[in-house]
Parts: C-alpha cells; structure tokens; sequence
C-alpha cells in the first residue's frame, strides 16, 4: 500500500487513519527552533463525516487510502437499496438508504451524480452542483407578486423541500443549487 | 492561434516575486536601521562561509548537503549549507574578534512550513561580557527599534509552563505531560517516550500560539537537557542560560551565555551522536576546528540567532514568510 509522510500530506488526500478513510483538509508545520518537528493534520472522516486534529512526528507515514471519486449514474431504488452505474465501466453499484444522506432528496432516476468507492465499495454518493425538479407540491402564490420577496415552501418531485419565490407555481420546473439547498432559477420546459 | 497557445503557457510558469516590490523596500531599510544599530554599539560586521566541512549534531536541526569536487578531482566531497554561523563566529571570538554581528543565510533540511522557508536569513550577534540577561536588554532595544513595541515582557520557561498549564515542567514526568496533552486534547499518532518530545510537544500546541500577543515575550531558563550550546547552571533545579524570544505566537530567536568549556561541549556532541545512532539518523562529523577554538579559550559571552524573514513578517503585518521574500522556496 502506498504511504505519504508527512510533508507530502496536502488537503484533498485520502488517508487511512485508524483504519477508516479520511481526506486531509489542512496540515500545519510546527517546530521548536531546537526541538521536534510535528505535523498538524486536520481531517474528515468520510465514514462519520467529523473533523478531527492530529499531531504526528514530521516525517512519519500515513497510508493512503484507495478512495476514487467517479462519475455514475443514479439507475433506481427499490426502497432500502439504491442502485448505480459508472459511466465509463457500466459496473453497478448498491448502496443502502440510510448511507446515501444528503444527496438522497436531489437524486431521481438517470440523474448523473459522483460515487465515491473505498477498496471499490460505494462510500457516498455526491449529486451535482445543481440539479433541475419539478415541484410537485406548493401553495399557490399572490397573483401579480413579481418581487421575488418573502418565498414560501415548495416539495420536489424527488421529496426535497427548498424555498421558492412567490410568483413559482406548482408543476414548474426549476434549477436547485445542491451545495445550499437554495432555489436559483425557473427553468423554462 | 499558436501565438496565444503560447501565452497561455507561459502565464502557467510562476516567475514572479512572493513579495510585493513595497515589501522588499521595507526590508531593505529594516536591514539598513539594524546594521546602523550595530554600528552605533561599536560592533564589527563580519562574514563567515555559507559551505563548510562540518556541520551541527544536533538531532533535530538538519543541514542540507552540498557535492564540491576540485577542477579534475573525480572524488565529490561532502559538504554542508551552514544551518547558522554559530561555531565560525565563535572561532572569530576565541582569535579575540571583541563584539560581532552577521546578516547571513542559513539553511535547514525538511523546514518548510507558513513560518519556515529552508533557506533563511539570519541575524547572530554575540557580545564579550554579556550574560543573557543583558542580552535580552539589548535585544529588546532593537526590537522596539524594527518593531515599534513597548518593552518585551520576561518570564522563566517554568514561570510560563505554570502559567499556561498550572505546572512545573522541571519535575513533571512523562506520565504527567502525557496526561497533561491529553487533558489538552491534543492526539498524537507517533509514538513519544522522550520527556523532552512530550515538553516540545505542550509547547508548540499550548504554549507558543498564545504567547507574546501584545507584545515580544523573552523567555529564559531552559530545561538542562535543551541547554544545546548554552552553559548549565548547577542549581535545583539545573537550568540552562538559555533563551527564546516570541512575539505574536512566532519564535523569532534563540540566544545563550555561550558554554565556554571544551570538554562539556565534546560530551553534549557525543551524547547528539549518541542519540542520532539510537533513532537511525545518518552520522555527522564532529567540528573539531570549533573545539580546538573553545580549547584554545572563548571569552565569556553571550550570543543570540534572529531569523531576520520572520521579524519582517511582524513588522510588515504579513502571514507567511513568503510575502517578504524575494522568491520563496516553491518558486526559487
């Protein structure tokens, strides 16, 4: 398996650390002028998603984890499994429910999204910057209020809820910003 | 459309400086005002090789080798980037130089970092008479000189230790630092038995970001077993002449009321080795032209190293050395 030391660390790597995969957010040089280097690693779980601090000996090792991200296709669920497909290769993966998170509600069928393999197991699932739904349910708003103030709820074809402005009716389509749950435009059919 | 290609190109090469022009010029007139305060106390500007034959044993400060061969010669001959000019400067003192200073680069293996640049310039001074008390006054006067601060704050490294911890780091043992960094929250993954790697340890994650806020903090007094090349006073506990100065978090120098003895020095060299054998790290040769010197006799005297790219970081209001460099090391 392949190691970095510490000096190679650099945000974006994915490690082993106690035997779960992480990737590096921050790696911090300190030393005493006369004394032991140490490294200052910060990093995310990407099992449990919690960041954490490290301090190891500079020049020590950590390995590295097999952790690739590639583009896949979202195909169907049947309820507790999720199934995809990459792009490239057309291998399927599955995935349980409860481990897909927050990309669940933005995701419905040939959705193009990110899987994220660990030894070639499905880690997380990433959908894409934005996303294009249709609202499915929303209460009708004010007529003429073109102002874009205020907002009120609307539910996704998917279940996401997200905050549109007044004027957006039901059975519209519109564009989401994933990385905010945040409402960006109406998308014309 | 070839000639835009090669723009495009060319635009992905970085040559320009890390530091903006404004910066070097506050630099230059930095450096000018410190060699003026030198000149004003009557002390002789000197320069000694960057190469040398030898190099430090110290187990945590590495020099970077350089490959010399004669016109003709097949054989390379090994030598070292210098990591300060400690041991040429104080062969100038034992030939009776009287009060010295140099600006010059210096040079550690592995040292890079926000606040670390692996080649450096260094200010050291040392000054016949001194012990490290007028050292420090000295060194605060030029401080609030370059850095416009009020006076320095002073405080033994156990007064600090008991300060920030609420212990004394002379008699703590393993078990209690470990503790203590635990308490602390700090994880460490690497294995650490030394005493002094757990003290470095609270230190760098405890002490040194917190410290010297308002302004330069002196700190002195060391751990005997960190006295590198300060003398050891025989006291209960020992403690080594010895001090660091911080400002804003950042170590800016290391100074000692310089051992004088021969024999001590040859033993603490030997005791480096020692522990380079131990850990698997490569062996140095000893600098026997330093301890023919401190044979022959070095004055009584006190010297202290500044890293000059760190000062100007705090005079300038920058966050990493590299904005007052030239060129840092990833474009040099």
């Amino acid at each position: 398996m392949a190691v970095y030391t510490t000096n190679e660390i650099r945000g974006g790597m994915k490690v082993m650390i106690d035997n779960d995969p992480c990737v590096i957010l921050d790696n911090v040089f300190v030393k005493p002028g006369k004394g032991q280097a140490f490294n200052r690693i910060k990093y995310r779980n990407l099992k449990s998603g919690r960041v954490v601090e490290r301090t190891y000996k500079s020049g020590d090792s950590i390995e590295a984890a097999d952790v690739v991200d590639v583009d896949a296709t979202y195909l169907y669920s049947d309820g507790d499994h999720w199934h995809f497909m990459t792009k490239e290769s057309y291998e399927q993966y599955v995935m349980d429910s409860k481990d897909l998170a927050d990309a669940k509600q933005w995701l419905k069928e040939q959705s193009d999204c990110l899987l994220t393999l660990f030894n070639n197991s499905p880690l997380a699932v990433t959908a894409p910057n934005f996303v294009i739904l249709q609202i499915v349910e929303t209460d009708p708003g004010v007529r003429g209020d073109t102002s874009g103030g205020g907002g009120k709820p609307a539910k996704l074809e998917t279940g996401a809820v997200v905050r549109v402005p007044l004027f957006v009716q039901q059975g519209e389509t519109i564009k989401v910003d994933t990385r905010t749950g945040e409402y960006v435009s109406r998308v014309k059919e | 459309m070839i000639s835009i290609q090669h723009e495009v190109e060319r635009q992905e090469v970085m040559w320009k400086p890390t530091a903006t022009l404004e910066n070097l010029r506050q630099r230059a007139n930095l450096i000018a005002k410190i060699r003026q305060f030198f000149a004003e106390r009557d002390v002789l500007e000197v320069e000694t090789p960057v190469m040398s034959h030898s190099t430090v044993t110290d187990p945590y400060v590495v020099g970077i080798p350089a490959l010399f061969s004669a016109m003709g010669e097949t054989q390379e001959r090994v030598l070292y980037l210098q990591t300060s000019p400690e041991y040429a400067m104080k062969r100038l003192l034992a030939a009776g130089s009287g009060s010295i200073y140099q600006i010059n680069k210096a040079f550690r293996q592995g040292e890079i970092g926000i606040y670390h640049n692996p080649e450096f310039s260094i200010l050291e001074w040392y000054r016949p008479g001194f012990d490290h008390h007028a050292l420090m006054s000295e060194m605060d006067d030029l401080l609030q000189l370059i850095l416009k601060t009020p006076p320095a704050e002073r405080l033994s490294y156990a007064e600090l230790f008991e300060r920030q911890l609420g212990f004394n780091p002379h008699y703590a043992t393993p078990d209690v630092l470990a503790a203590c960094a635990k308490q602390q929250k700090i994880v460490i993954s690497s294995p650490v038995v030394e005493r002094d790697v757990w003290l470095d340890l609270l230190w760098t994650h405890c002490i040194e970001p917190v410290v010297g806020q308002e302004r330069p903090i002196f700190l002195y007094d060391f751990p005997a077993s960190q006295a590198a090349l300060a003398k050891v006073r025989d006291e209960e506990p020992a403690v080594a002449s010895r001090f660091e100065v911080y400002f804003k978090g950042i170590e800016l120098a290391n100074g000692f009321h310089e051992l004088q003895d021969a024999k001590e020095q040859a033993s603490r060299f030997n005791k480096d080795l020692a522990y380079r054998a131990r850990h698997g790290l490569a062996e140095r040769p000893i600098d026997q032209r330093f301890l023919a010197a401190l044979e022959y006799g070095l004055p009584d005297c006190s010297g202290v190293a500044l890293g000059i790219d760190r000062l100007m970081l705090l005079a300038l209001n920058c966050e990493r050395v590299s904005e007052v460099l030239s060129f840092a090391f990833e474009v040099a």
